[in-house]
């Protein structure tokens, strides 16, 4: 741990994360091309948007010719989980420079979050900013390199859609979430968000995903409050 | 419609979100009981993102040994947990849903 930069041990600790993200972005340059947008404006929209649902959604509402306000709002709502990202992380990055802070709130992504969030809950002294870069850089690059492919080949590759490619993102974020349910409130947060979010899943804009983060947010809370006033 | 003016409105909103917080920087300190509430973004998020995708991989739901999107979340999950290892946890549970998907 300690013979390597802050930086390489932030790619290094993304990699399990770029295998997961990496068949959505073949899928998403494949679906792109063949559907609505020129390889260029696909391109663009990982190298520039770089939010791999809220970029699914576009395609398909090109596809559906929707009017430019509503498909701003949608991606407004879809992205929303990222300002909870983005205040998560600020008391660790509050007294980075804004030309540090800036570029990484670019990069906030689900899996940068979640291995950033948690290398620095527990404990990182020096190099947060460095290896936060380095968890970016990996992202994006490997974000930008699969979109390419996805392009190149995905017209070639009829019915890639179908193969079951998004599991992958599945098993990502199960892997990281199974480790962190070591404690009663956070188990209770996990079951009750789970539950809230089966059960609204047919809301629209992803509202679910939103509501049964709250709920399973102030489940945590209400219990860690019990748990501390027991102690 | 104009895709170009699309994907750089997409652009602008996605970061004016992502930035939403970070952009305070000192300005702003949390009161303490929204501090205790971000420790568990993490676990309710992915939480919130992943039991849907399980459990009802189609729209319906679908509680059984023949879906496997729930049998293969459910191996890389467990292997997760105990050996506190991802990235081999994650091949697994591939070869598993493959297996599952190709083969039961």
């Amino acid at each position: 741990m300690s013979s390597i930069s802050p930086g390489l041990a932030g790619a290094r600790d993304t990699v399990p994360m770029l295998v997961g993200a990496a068949p959505f972005g073949l899928i998403f340059g494949a679906l792109a091309t063949s559907s609505h947008l020129t390889p260029a404006q696909t391109l663009a929209m990982s190298l520039l948007v770089f939010a791999g649902s809220s970029q699914f959604i576009a395609v398909g509402l090109f596809a559906a010719g929707t009017a430019l306000p509503v498909l701003w709002l949608t991606t407004l709502v879809v992205n929303l989980r990222h300002a909870l990202y983005s205040a998560t992380l600020l008391p660790y990055a509050r007294d980075w420079p804004l030309r540090w802070r800036l570029p990484l709130a670019f990069w906030l992504t689900d899996e940068t979050f979640a291995v950033v969030e948690h290398r620095l809950r527990s404990g990182m002294v020096a190099g947060g900013a460095a290896y936060w870069l380095g968890s970016s850089l990996a992202m994006y690059g490997n974000w930008l390199l699969w979109t390419l492919l996805g392009i190149m080949v995905g017209q070639g590759i009829p019915g890639i859609a179908g193969w079951g490619l998004d599991f992958a993102m599945l098993a990502t974020f199960t892997a990281i979430v199974a480790p962190q349910l070591k404690t009663r409130p956070a188990l209770a947060a996990a079951l009750v968000a789970g539950a809230v979010a089966l059960w609204l899943r047919a809301l629209p804009y992803q509202g679910g995903l939103m509501l049964a983060s709250c709920a399973g947010i102030a489940t945590g809370m209400l219990l860690d409050g019990k748990r501390k006033e027991a102690a | 419609m104009n895709v170009w003016l699309a994907i750089i409105g997409m652009a602008l909103l996605t970061l004016a979100i992502r930035a939403s917080f970070l952009v305070l920087g000192r300005r702003w300190v949390f009161p303490s009981w929204l501090a205790r509430a971000l420790h568990y973004v993490p676990v309710a998020v992915l939480s919130a993102l992943v039991v849907p995708m399980a459990l009802a991989p189609g729209g319906s739901i679908a509680l059984s040994w023949q879906n496997p999107y729930l049998v293969g979340s459910v191996c890389a999950g467990a292997l997760a947990w105990y050996s506190g290892r991802t990235l081999p946890a994650l091949l697994a549970s591939f070869v598993l849903f493959a297996a599952l998907r190709y083969f039961a």
